[in-house]
């Protein structure tokens, strides 16, 4: 009865840190005590892996009490697939892995169908097949409202009608933590429990609590090709150098990652967690700017996420 | 970057606290300009969006040659342009010192309900004035709904102060002004600060230009704000979130600490059921702590069995919330529907929900005046003083004093939207600090006793349908099979109970609570209550089931049609009703609303009143009411 440990959270969790941490893990036992089949969204990325991480704490000594959910498009980087096995076995959780298969069919890809279509099909559609294949009736998904600015008004419960339609127009008022958890039949509810958390603090966090991330993060001397200003790393053989295109080795990394004929990289040296803090406090880029899906139609996000993006 | 100047950033952000607050004021006060100078001076407007402001001042902005900060925040225009940045937005920045989340909320008056979430989670408010008009009647509103939402911390940011020539005199009139008219709103402290968010005096860099003006400039203010003690102060409260459970050894309660400190050892009690216990452990994945404070995520478990579930509130033994079924709350309503006295709300309080109504509207209060008026509904926006009344005790404090456990969310039965949030004011005496008194003989003992389960049989049809002679003949039977039962009539409970209702909505709704609550008491007394009422109304008859547990209520619906109905007509109602002399009868110029899922119908085919009593007899074997 006398261990004496400051905070929930170890001594290295600065006090904003662990009001974040506390509220998130709130908002994850919130959806357990209310919903009949909840999910989680695991995109491999840094703030998935900080979600996670934040399940393992919130039913500690249980284990999370849900399942992780992969959209799979196909097109992410090998070493987000090695990284994701790792974490599962490692963690003991419930991996569920979904690929669009009518989109598998159509041979829908990133290169030659364009980041729009691809992303509709591959990822857009696909979720929603697997929420409605394995009838979950919330999902939680690691989006934060500083990313971008149509979801600097998303909810942290957001609510979506039969279907998966998002209505902006539509969403509850959410006062204090008083979620309010009520859908009827067919109704889902998204959740997002890292809303409130910068990119910054989602680095910090991770270094604190040594949560392991893709290595990707960490600048390397990778091959990269140059196409439309962006530097784009050649993963495998399916992606073809259009002429005049070569592969060059540069010391680079990616703040983003995503299927990567869409992830840009950017030169960077940063190579260890602390160093990309450093850059990040220096940086004079937004996180976002490498991700090509963003700016691929006006007001983009808004309308992904209408569709039922994430 | 050298290795020094990062850890010396690591060692600030190790730090590093987090402050929530709103900004109130429209956009012509400069609202979006002044956060777009906070994002722009902590720099975080990164090099693209520095661009795309450069590209965007050119041909939108209304600054000339000078950048537009409100084009930052303004971005989204189509939208605004669709009507949906009527909302709350979240933007974040930091200094080496804090965190901040601001909630940028819209001023308008048809927008309070978003002022008022913003509010909701924020522990200071920047109230903005432009300095050549002054306080203004959206001041006054802003300020009351801040007061309202428990905001202690006001920013009196007196904007455009170049455009007033840097005036102090000018300043110190509004300031004046302002004190005055919100001294009886009892904000804990009030800070004015001249500035221009245009040009960035006193917002980030102190001014040269108001030399008079000695006080900190807006983020020296925003990052000095003490707020870090206000719930860890208070008594400890635990609402119980989720009940842990991986195997038999392990029983935690999950949740947040509300407020307080709770350590192991301590004594707890369940507000709601009275019962005791202690604090074994504070069990976390970093291993268990030594005290938890208020806003940490925890895992507690207790030195006995006692039954503790989702929704109860946690405390210690001597300093226990109130526990109360009758409360006094303003209300603020957010939703298009109106707010109906009577109606049943689903209440949201800490982690239970809770069937709840509001049993009175004294008033509502003009937001901009804030004149009393008297008001039957509360429509969109509009914020009242309420009586409530909840089917179950609950935990609260005043929200005066705790807003972790004085705040309310109502629900929309039908449609699920939010439709209500409310601040708690009193606890009604009637119901106050009667703490429950933990029985020592319950309802499964009188079970034991009786032989038999207590249900409510809640007998619904038209008037006419053959309710009260079925009923009749159900109790005479059960009797006979040795039951302990009692029957409920509406015209007889009339007679007494009941004799100082009369027949408007109001009281038909308060007519059928009492049945309900009388009903209750009986099944506690282990009886089987037989209660035969038209009811017409699903949200009354869904009132009495709440009141019991599941299997205890049988909604009986004698579905005799209307057409029957009227050819019987016993006692000549129908005749006189449809001479047009009973107003209000249900059936003829009142609706009757069907049951959903009644547990047993009956009158559909011709059977003779024997033949039907004969199969709610059965339905009661088959639910094990009766062996």
């Amino acid at each position: 009865m006398s261990t004496s440990t400051p905070s929930p959270s170890g001594t290295r969790l600065s006090p904003h840190l662990r009001q974040l941490e506390s509220e998130s893990i709130g908002i994850l036992r919130e959806v357990v005590a209310e919903f009949h089949n909840p999910v989680m969204l695991y995109s491999i990325g840094k703030d998935s892996g900080v979600m996670l991480h934040l399940a393992l704490k919130a039913f500690h000594p249980a284990k999370p009490p849900f399942p992780l959910l992969h959209i799979d498009t196909g097109w992410k980087f090998r070493a987000m697939i090695e990284h994701r096995d790792q974490i599962c076995a490692r963690y003991g959780v419930k991996l569920l892995v979904h690929t669009n298969p009518d989109g598998l069919a159509r041979g829908i890809n990133p290169i030659t169908c364009g980041s729009q279509l691809h992303t509709q099909v591959m990822k857009t559609e696909a979720l929603k097949q697997a929420l409605d294949k394995w009838q979950f009736d919330a999902a939680f998904g690691g989006a934060r409202r500083d990313e971008e600015k149509s979801r600097a008004k998303e909810r942290i419960f957001s609510f979506r009608s039969a279907g998966h339609v998002w209505d902006p127009r539509n969403q509850r008022p959410e006062l204090w933590n008083l979620y309010n958890t009520r859908i009827s039949q067919g109704e889902t509810i998204r959740v997002f429990p890292l809303s409130n958390w910068t990119e910054l603090d989602i680095w910090q966090y991770t270094r604190a609590q040594n949560i392991p991330v893709v290595p990707l993060y960490f600048a390397a001397a990778r091959p990269v090709i140059e196409r439309d200003g962006q530097l784009i790393m050649r993963d495998d053989e399916r992606m073809a150098l259009k002429p005049g295109e070569r592969e060059q080795v540069r010391m680079v990394r990616f703040r983003s990652l995503g299927c990567y004929p869409l992830s840009a990289a950017i030169e960077s040296q940063a190579a260890t967690i602390d160093e990309v803090i450093a850059e990040m406090l220096a940086t004079r880029t937004s996180e976002r700017s490498g991700r090509l899906i963003d700016t691929d139609e006006a007001a983009s996000m808004e309308k992904k996420k209408r569709d039922g993006y994430f | 970057m050298t290795d020094t100047s990062d850890s010396a950033a690591a060692g600030a952000a190790e730090r590093k606290e987090l402050l929530r607050f709103l900004t109130c004021g429209s956009v012509d006060d400069g609202k979006s300009t002044l956060i777009g100078r906070l994002l722009y001076d902590t720099q975080l407007v990164l090099d693209d969006q520095l661009a795309a402001l450069e590209r965007d001042s050119r041909k939108h902005g209304t600054t000339g040659e000078d950048l537009d900060l409100a084009l930052l925040v303004d971005g989204l225009q189509a939208e605004r342009e669709q009507g949906i940045t009527i909302d709350v937005a979240y933007r974040f920045f930091a200094t080496p010192r804090r965190s901040f989340i601001v909630a940028d909320t819209p001023g308008h008056e048809q927008y309070t309900r978003n002022m008022a979430t913003g509010a909701s989670n924020s522990q200071a408010a920047v109230i903005l004035i432009d300095a050549r008009k002054g306080v203004l009647t959206q001041t006054r509103r802003h300020s009351y709904i801040c007061a309202l939402l428990g905001i202690k911390h006001v920013v009196l940011a007196v904007n455009k102060i170049d455009l007033v020539d840097f005036s102090g005199e000018r300043f110190h009139r509004i300031v004046a002004d302002y004190l005055g008219f919100a001294e009886p709103l009892k904000l804990r402290s009030i800070t004015s600060i001249p500035l221009s968010a245009r040009f960035g005096d006193n917002v980030i860099r102190r001014s040269e230009r108001t030399g008079w003006y000695e006080g900190p400039t807006l983020i020296e203010h925003l990052e000095a704000l003490d707020v870090s003690e206000e719930l860890a102060g208070k008594p400890l409260r635990f609402p119980v979130q989720w009940v842990n459970r991986p195997d038999l050894d392990f029983r935690g309660f999950a949740g947040t600490v509300a407020s307080g400190v709770v350590r192991p050892g301590d004594r707890v009690v369940v507000a709601e059921s009275g019962r005791e216990s202690r604090v074994e452990r504070i069990v976390t994945a970093d291993g268990d702590l030594s005290e938890a404070r208020a806003g940490d995520a925890v895992t507690l478990t207790l030195t006995d069995e006692v039954d503790v579930a989702r929704g109860d509130v946690l405390a210690h033994a001597d300093a226990r919330p109130e526990v109360v079924d009758q409360f006094a709350a303003d209300v603020l309503w957010m939703s298009e529907e109106p707010m109906l006295p009577g109606r049943s709300y689903l209440m949201r309080i800490g982690t239970r929900y809770v069937p709840a109504r509001i049993t009175s509207l004294k008033h509502k209060t003009d937001v901009n005046t804030l004149e009393h008026i008297a008001a039957k509904t509360l429509g969109l926006n509009e914020i009242g003083s309420c009586n409530l009344s909840t089917a179950t005790p609950v935990a609260f404090d005043p929200y005066a004093e705790n807003r972790a456990t004085g705040a309310f969310v109502l629900i929309d039965r039908f449609t699920n939207a939010t439709a209500g949030a409310g601040m708690i004011s009193f606890g009604l005496r009637r119901a106050t600090n009667i703490h429950r008194q933990a029985l020592l003989v319950d309802k499964s003992a009188r079970v034991r006793l009786n032989g038999h389960r207590p249900a409510i049989l809640w007998f619904t049809g038209l008037s006419g349908s053959g309710k009260s002679t079925i009923a009749n003949i159900v109790e005479r039977e059960l009797h006979a099979l040795g039951a302990h039962t009692y029957m409920l009539d509406g015209d007889n409970v009339r007679h007494g109970l009941n004799r100082d209702l009369g027949f408007t909505d109001a009281d038909r709704v308060e007519n059928i609570r009492r049945v309900g609550e009388v009903a209750k008491l009986f099944v506690d007394a282990g009886a089987i209550v037989l209660c035969s009422f038209i009811s017409p109304f699903r949200a009354e008859r869904r009132m009495v089931r709440e009141l019991v547990a599941a299997q205890e209520f049988i909604e009986v619906f004698v579905d005799t049609s209307l057409e029957e109905c009227k050819r019987r007509d016993p006692k000549g109602l129908y005749a006189r009703a449809l001479e047009g002399k009973i107003k209000n009868f249900t059936g003829i110029d009142s609706p009757y609303e069907p049951p959903e899922e009644p547990e047993i119908v009956l009158g559909r085919s011709p059977l003779a009143p024997e033949e039907e009593a004969r199969r709610v007899l059965e339905a009661l074997k088959a639910r094990q009411i009766i062996g």
